[in-house]
């Protein structure tokens, strides 16, 4: 993790639409689609990994911009 | 971090329901395993049957998946034939507690090298929502729609007893501590057992109007306090509330089961020669 870190769906098919990682972020940057997480806003990413680290299904990850 | 070195990719998505904190679990134990520095060729993953026994299938370690309440039995087997190899044990609280209860008490006593996972979400899940050990006074299952009778029992407390080592409990609501106590779980030489609260929103939630993983998620964290915190309550204060974080270390290598066996084994070996 460092700064500029924004978050990406890696494994988007993996999805099941839980909504773990929506209540968890601090910046309401994802929200609830109609299969899947969608990230709604990536400018308010902070990288803090919350989302990443309690994903139960692996879906979300936390890269450099550059690999976005 | 690169996930994909330590899951089968092929095998998922997994099986498990939309917000099973079983998957948060395999989550923080990768990402444990990957800091630890440890041998993925010389680790092997032992799981018994039920939900939690699915996770050996998605890990990419040599991995066996054995009969029900066995994989603690099957462990102690694969460390005393080879003393040379990590062993972790993934198994349930029906798994553990219940037909594996035995095993649990007697690999804790040997003090036998394992680390011991126990998914802990309170309910029978695979087969439908049956009560198991682990399951509250009070609440609703299918083989208890007047609410459980049982007492809470404490599992912690019984691996105590029996002279575990390594005691601790983690939440699935905080990855960050569940990782790091797999970290100190997997260095530990000698028996660890990590109790790991899990959700159940389907099998169990469902059946206690628990609502969805997320409403379970805030209950488990109002639940649970951190065990510097627990240890400055009083005993009214205590009472439903569980302890959080590593509850006991002692590190005792003299006494680690395989270690003893081999030292006969070398003595015996001596003696024969002359």
């Amino acid at each position: 993790m460092a700064r500029g870190d924004r978050v990406k769906l890696e494994n988007a098919d993996w999805c099941k639409n839980c909504g773990i990682c929506i209540s968890v972020c601090p910046t309401n940057v994802l929200i609830k689609g109609r299969d899947r997480v969608k990230i709604d806003d990536l400018e308010k990413c902070i990288g803090c990994q919350n989302c990443e680290l309690i994903c139960p299904d692996f879906v979300l990850k936390v890269v450099t911009q550059d690999e976005n | 971090m690169d996930f994909e070195k330590y899951l089968r990719i092929d095998k998922l998505p997994h099986i498990w329901c939309p917000g099973c904190g079983h998957g948060t679990i395999l989550n923080s134990f990768i990402r444990a395993f990957a800091e630890s520095g440890l041998d993925q060729d010389k680790t092997v993953v032992i799981s018994g049957i039920g939900c939690s026994g699915r996770a050996t299938g998605y890990l990419n370690f040599d991995t066996l998946h054995t009969t029900h309440g066995r994989a603690i039995a099957f462990a102690a087997g694969v460390k005393m034939a080879n003393p040379g190899l990590n062993v972790v044990v993934m198994t349930g609280d029906g798994d553990g507690s219940a037909i594996g209860g035995n095993h649990l008490i007697h690999a804790a006593r040997r003090n036998i090298d394992l680390t011991v996972i126990l998914f802990n979400n309170q309910i029978y899940g695979m087969t439908g929502g049956q009560f198991s050990p682990m399951t509250p006074t009070g609440d609703q299952a299918t083989t208890a729609p007047y609410g459980n009778i049982d007492q809470n029992f404490d599992l912690a407390k019984l691996v105590e007893g029996a002279g575990g080592g390594f005691i601790a409990r983690g939440a699935t609501h905080d990855p960050r501590q569940l990782k790091k106590i797999y970290l100190a779980a997997l260095k530990h030489k000698g028996f660890s057992f990590v109790e790991s609260f899990s959700q159940c929103p389907v099998s169990y939630g469902r059946q206690n109007k628990a609502g969805d993983a997320v409403e379970m998620l805030k209950k488990q964290q109002e639940d649970t306090v951190s065990f510097k915190k627990w240890q400055e309550l009083s005993f009214e204060e205590k009472q439903g509330k569980y302890p959080l974080g590593i509850l006991k270390e002692v590190e005792n290598p003299e006494s680690e089961y395989t270690e003893s066996y081999q030292k006969i084994i070398k003595k015996l070996k001596k003696e024969e020669a002359f």
